[in-house]
């Protein structure tokens, strides 16, 4: 197995720690963080500060009955239930995504398929699935675009990404992502803004694509 | 007490007891020491009086529920529970649950390791100093992006202000204890 090579950067794990991330690029980061140790070790840096941070903010005093409203609360609210966790290639954030369930592919020619798992005003959140070898029409996009690869790998100008690797791309990347042979690449995908595809055809595709 | 005895904040000990006896008494001190700073979080978050003190609910109650999932050679207390809160706001916000990365499980008959632990707390102690010294313009950017709303344009000012070096020495023992889960998580 490659070790990841691609991570996370800075001013990314320090939004998601802060919770200041919007949800698809947040859902991307609890996934590459549930594979990669390093980067987990460093969130939880990040979170030690919040930590130092709350034991020195000025305290708020709360009303005297809060206490024994909690007591009673301990033996009678249920306990929340599990969360779900992962499941073969797919990490506990990309399950809790899909709602437990395998993926449902839509299929988008050429053999590509995805399936859209949000998508709104703070962005779009999908799988897809590009066949060993497969290229992605070549697009960019207005915004950031965060891809984690779950299997397989791909290659573009910026590298090649295997399992666990995160590509961010920004705003004015023209990238054509190739799927490597063997295994076909499954890999999570946030944007936050269209793709913009740059040939006439795979514009025809952007209403399946649809962000 | 020397700390070589007592490598863990009082909270986290509160907590360990908590996760490992039930423990109420210590889940009292607990309430009675972050409930009002997680009220003051939530409150410089805008919630009003009275929101604040059901979400502090909602986060104490989880932390009742949820301190098995807590491990000291990993977190503090208020570490821990800055999640819960900073989870529980977003959920909220959003209306939506927010992605949780999967649960790193301490095996049942791990012991601990008390070496770890007491560097955790070495580490704590260095950050909370270096965060005392940092100019308060510095400190007020960092308290805006932990508990308010930080626009995404200023976040990169987060990684100027100087705690770096304690950060990465805390990844560092951190990533020490990286627990081998390669063979699980390979499909
Ligand atoms: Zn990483």
């Amino acid at each position: 197995m490659t070790p990841i090579t691609h991570h996370l950067s800075d001013a990314l794990l320090d939004a998601y720690v802060t919770g200041n991330l919007d949800h698809p690029f947040a859902v991307v980061v609890a996934a590459h963080l549930s594979l990669c140790d390093s980067c987990r070790a460093r969130a939880e840096a990040a979170e030690m500060l919040g930590g130092a941070l709350l034991d020195r903010i000025a305290p708020a005093p709360v009303s005297p009955g809060a206490q024994d409203r909690l007591l009673a609360a301990l033996d009678h609210a249920p306990p929340p239930p599990r969360p779900i966790t992962g499941s073969g290639i797919f990490p506990a954030p990309v399950m809790q995504a899909l709602g437990g369930q395998p993926p449902k592919w839509r299929m988008l020619g050429g053999g590509i398929r995805q399936q859209i798992l949000s998508a709104g005003a703070d962005g779009a959140l999908r799988l897809l699935y590009i066949p060993a070898g497969r290229a992605v029409p070549e697009h960019s996009h207005g915004g950031l675009e965060l891809t984690l690869v779950l299997q397989g790998s791909f290659a573009d100008s910026q590298g090649r990404f295997g399992r666990g690797d995160v590509e961010i791309a920004q705003d004015d990347l023209d990238h054509q992502p190739v799927a490597g042979s063997g295994a076909p690449c499954i890999c999570l995908a946030a944007t936050d803004a269209p793709l913009r595809f740059r040939a006439m055809i795979p514009r025809l595709l952007q209403p399946l694509f649809r962000i | 007490m020397p700390a070589e005895t007592a490598p863990q904040t009082d909270p986290t000990q509160w907590l360990l007891a908590v996760r490992d006896h039930r423990d109420r008494a210590a889940f009292l001190l607990l309430f009675q020491y972050f409930a009002p700073r997680l009220k003051g979080m939530l409150m410089r978050g805008g919630l009003r009086d009275g929101s604040a003190e059901d979400v502090v609910q909602d986060v104490m109650l989880a932390v009742w529920h949820k301190a098995a999932q807590f491990d000291p050679h990993r977190a503090e207390a208020s570490a821990w529970i800055y999640r819960i809160a900073r989870n529980r706001r977003i959920d909220l916000a959003r209306r939506k649950p927010p992605p949780e990365p999967e649960i790193l499980a301490e095996p049942e008959d791990t012991e601990p390791d008390a070496a770890q632990i007491l560097a955790l707390g070495q580490e704590a102690a260095l950050l909370r100093s270096a965060l005392g010294a940092l100019a308060p313009d510095q400190a007020r950017v960092l308290e805006q992006a932990y508990f308010e709303e930080l626009p995404h344009s200023r976040i990169s000012e987060l990684t100027g202000i100087p705690l770096g070096t304690i950060k990465s020495r805390i990844r560092l023992g951190l990533e020490r204890l990286r627990r081998d889960l390669n063979d699980l998580r390979q499909p």
